[in-house]
């Protein structure tokens, strides 16, 4: 199944199942089902529910936050992850505060579906990732769309925690499998973090390989852990793709580590296989500066201390906006080969024995 | 002052003697006098931390309102919510606590004067902010409590926020049971409505198709009167629905920071009142006022408000 059908089998599910729930977003009515089709069919089931709306990201937002004060639960689709800038009040001010700054907690189940990255051709204001931009803000959580998370539970833990929520998805995402990694690799599932790692029972295995969940996904040989990479899901395939590379060109094994939850983040079950690690690389789409991995990299300095071999090494996007012309494009989002090459360089940089 | 003659057709009237009020209505009123003015004493005094906006001169709008409304509507107040909030629940210990950080406090302190919630109620400081999570609300309301209505005050400067027009725009569309009030006292902060509201706040509700009332009188029955059956059609036959009212806002934005010219223009309805009814409001007044000076005493002897994190 693709991730995008996943998605949209998870809101179905969910309105279904919770006659409390509520979709809003632009063009979401069938038969067009929303800019990327993630809302097929629902408003033909659930009328009632699934609203389409005018062009107002922040009345939307706002009406969704009125709807959960009161008892209701919403999803919001904004068309394209930038146009959630024209939320962001409703968002900062008014949805995260609400949760506490009334004294005592005020339940605001919301979450906010933000297709981001590029890839598209889109060009400069309908390719950005701006997950940086509403990072540590208290009453916020920030999530993102992967391969290995099933959505329909992803949607219902972002309601379950009460506070509004922003679920970012990477367009390319929508197309590709769900599930599946390289005959290489297999994956398992560590909390909420997707692990993938070497196949120890070699390669041949199936593409959908899959371990069992737990601990044991953690316990890795020394020998297979050259370096650890952590990305958000919008990277998975192509942090998979420089993982193949590094092992066939270059006879490094790494460990690739996909958190559901982005922040708040918490790294303690995964800190044994961090500390171990010769290198540790955060990757992700989006210009340097203020950013998921600057902050995951400072933490990670914090708690591993004097265990680190090297600095963790982080990929961004180019500092620049992001053209349209697909050469242009490329010249500036985060590839197969710049992660290749990041973690090539962080290797050789210190050439400890 | 040529720039103040345009919104002329906004000012507050008072062609006749104010007609008598209940007790209960101008204990109310008073109520809400004395706590605004014991507010600017306790800052003068540096007993208050922070800022505040006082509605001295607006007290008459909520509580006109106090009997259109029902327990089961939601209100979102404003940062010049103290009259809101007292003629909704009558609590001014609780307020006052709150803006004191007291124990007692209605939100432990966390949100003070313009952040409250208690049951329906809820203030924001962003101004116009509140107007699309009241749409929300409405929605809810139409669809699992019909006959109950969300009600949103804001100002007249707030009518320069985009999100304004967004909810009116959303409201009228989904024909929620949405009531704008609108106090429209001819100032946001310094700046006066002629420098900073184009046409008419009329002409913008109108172009959404919202129906418009105006309200240039501070006699509580005669505004019910008018009011009553329109309320009673945002809740029976939903759509949104503009009150503005044509007020005056006496007293400084915050504290200390009143930089009208002197000849502003700001009646008070209490001046006229006391002159229509001196035995009345004396005595009403000096009650309310001693119960604020008690509940002010009281509060500051309190232990600080203590707020466990959620
Ligand atoms: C979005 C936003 N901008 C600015 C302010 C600062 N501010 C607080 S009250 C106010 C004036 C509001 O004027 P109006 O809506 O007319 O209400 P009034 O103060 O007259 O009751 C301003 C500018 C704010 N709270 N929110």
């Amino acid at each position: 199944m693709r991730v995008g059908e996943n998605l949209n089998r998870a809101l179905h599910g969910l309105l279904a199942d919770d006659p409390s729930v509520y979709v809003l977003g632009e063009d979401l009515l069938d038969p067009y089902g929303g800019a990327f089709k993630i809302t097929k069919g629902l408003s033909t089931r659930f009328p009632d529910r699934v609203l389409t709306t005018p062009l107002s990201e922040g009345a939307v937002v706002g009406a969704a936050s009125g709807l959960a004060l009161a008892g209701g639960k919403a999803v919001v689709e904004i068309m394209f992850a930038d146009f959630v800038a024209l939320a962001f009040d409703q968002i900062l001010n008014f949805a995260a505060k609400s949760v506490t700054m009334y004294g005592t907690r005020v339940p605001l189940p919301l979450v906010i579906r933000c297709p981001s990255g590029g890839h598209r051709g889109y060009g400069p204001t309908h390719s950005q990732s701006p997950q940086k931009h509403f990072i540590g803000i208290p009453g916020l959580s920030l999530f993102e769309m992967s391969p290995f998370h099933d959505n329909r539970a992803v949607l219902d833990r972002m309601l379950a925690l009460g506070e509004p929520c922003l679920l970012f998805e990477d367009k390319v995402l929508y197309t590709r499998r769900m599930y599946e990694v390289d005959e290489l690799f297999r994956w398992d599932l560590v909390d909420d973090v997707a692990v993938v790692r070497l196949d120890p029972g070699g390669p041949g295995g199936s593409g959908m390989s899959r371990g069992d969940a737990g601990p044991g996904g953690l316990e890795i040989p020394d020998g297979d852990l050259d370096y650890v990479l952590i990305v958000p899901g919008g990277l998975a395939h192509r942090a998979l793709a420089a993982m193949r590379a590094l092992l066939l060109g270059h006879d490094l094994a790494g460990v690739l580590l996909v958190p559901s939850r982005l922040y708040p983040f918490d790294p303690s079950p995964l800190l044994p296989i961090l500390g171990r690690a010769p290198l540790v690389c955060v990757a992700e789409d989006g210009s340097a500066g203020g950013t998921w991995g600057g902050h995951v990299a400072a933490d990670l300095h914090t708690r591993l201390w004097g265990r680190l071999r090297r600095p963790v090494k982080l990929v961004h996007s180019a500092d620049s906006v992001i053209p349209t012309a697909a050469h242009l494009e490329r010249e500036v989002l985060v590839q197969e080969s710049t992660i290749r090459r990041a973690v090539l360089e962080g290797l050789g940089d210190s050439s400890a024995p | 002052m040529r720039r103040l003659l345009a919104f002329q057709e906004v000012f507050l009237v008072l062609e006749r003697p104010m007609d008598r009020l209940s007790d209960d209505d101008l204990a109310l009123l008073l109520l809400i006098r004395c706590f605004e003015r014991k507010l600017l004493a306790l800052f003068e005094q540096g007993e208050l931390n922070g800022t505040t906006h006082t509605c001295l001169g607006q007290e008459y709008i909520p509580v006109a309102l106090r009997t259109l409304l029902r327990e089961d509507d939601w209100v979102f107040s404003n940062h010049r919510g103290h009259g809101h909030y007292l003629a909704r629940f009558e609590d001014p210990e609780g307020l006052l606590a709150e803006i004191m950080g007291r124990k007692g406090a209605v939100c432990e302190g966390v949100g003070g004067s313009q952040h409250l919630k208690r049951d329906r109620y809820l203030s924001t400081g962003v101004q116009g902010q509140s107007l699309p999570v009241a749409a929300g609300v409405a929605l809810r309301l139409k669809r699992h409590e019909p006959g109950a209505l969300a009600c949103a005050y804001v100002g007249d400067g707030t009518w320069g926020e985009g999100a304004v027009y967004e909810a009116l725009n959303l409201a009228a569309l989904w024909r929620l049971p949405l009531l704008v009030v609108v106090e429209h006292n001819g100032i946001a902060q310094s700046t006066p409505t002629a420098l900073q509201l184009a046409g008419t706040i009329e002409g913008r509700a109108r172009a959404f198709g919202v129906e418009h009332h105006r309200i240039g009188v501070p006699d509580i029955p005669v505004i019910r009167a008018g009011l009553a059956p329109l309320v009673e059609r945002v809740r029976t036959d939903p759509g949104p629905l503009v009150v503005e009212f044509a007020t005056h806002r006496l007293g400084p934005h915050s504290k200390g920071d009143d930089t009208r010219p002197p000849d502003f223009p700001r009646t008070d309805w209490y001046a006229a009142y006391r002159a229509a009814h001196p035995v009345q409001s004396a005595t009403i007044e000096e009650a309310a006022r001693t119960r604020i000076d008690r509940i002010a005493a009281e509060v500051a002897a309190r232990p600080p408000a203590v707020w466990t994190a959620a």
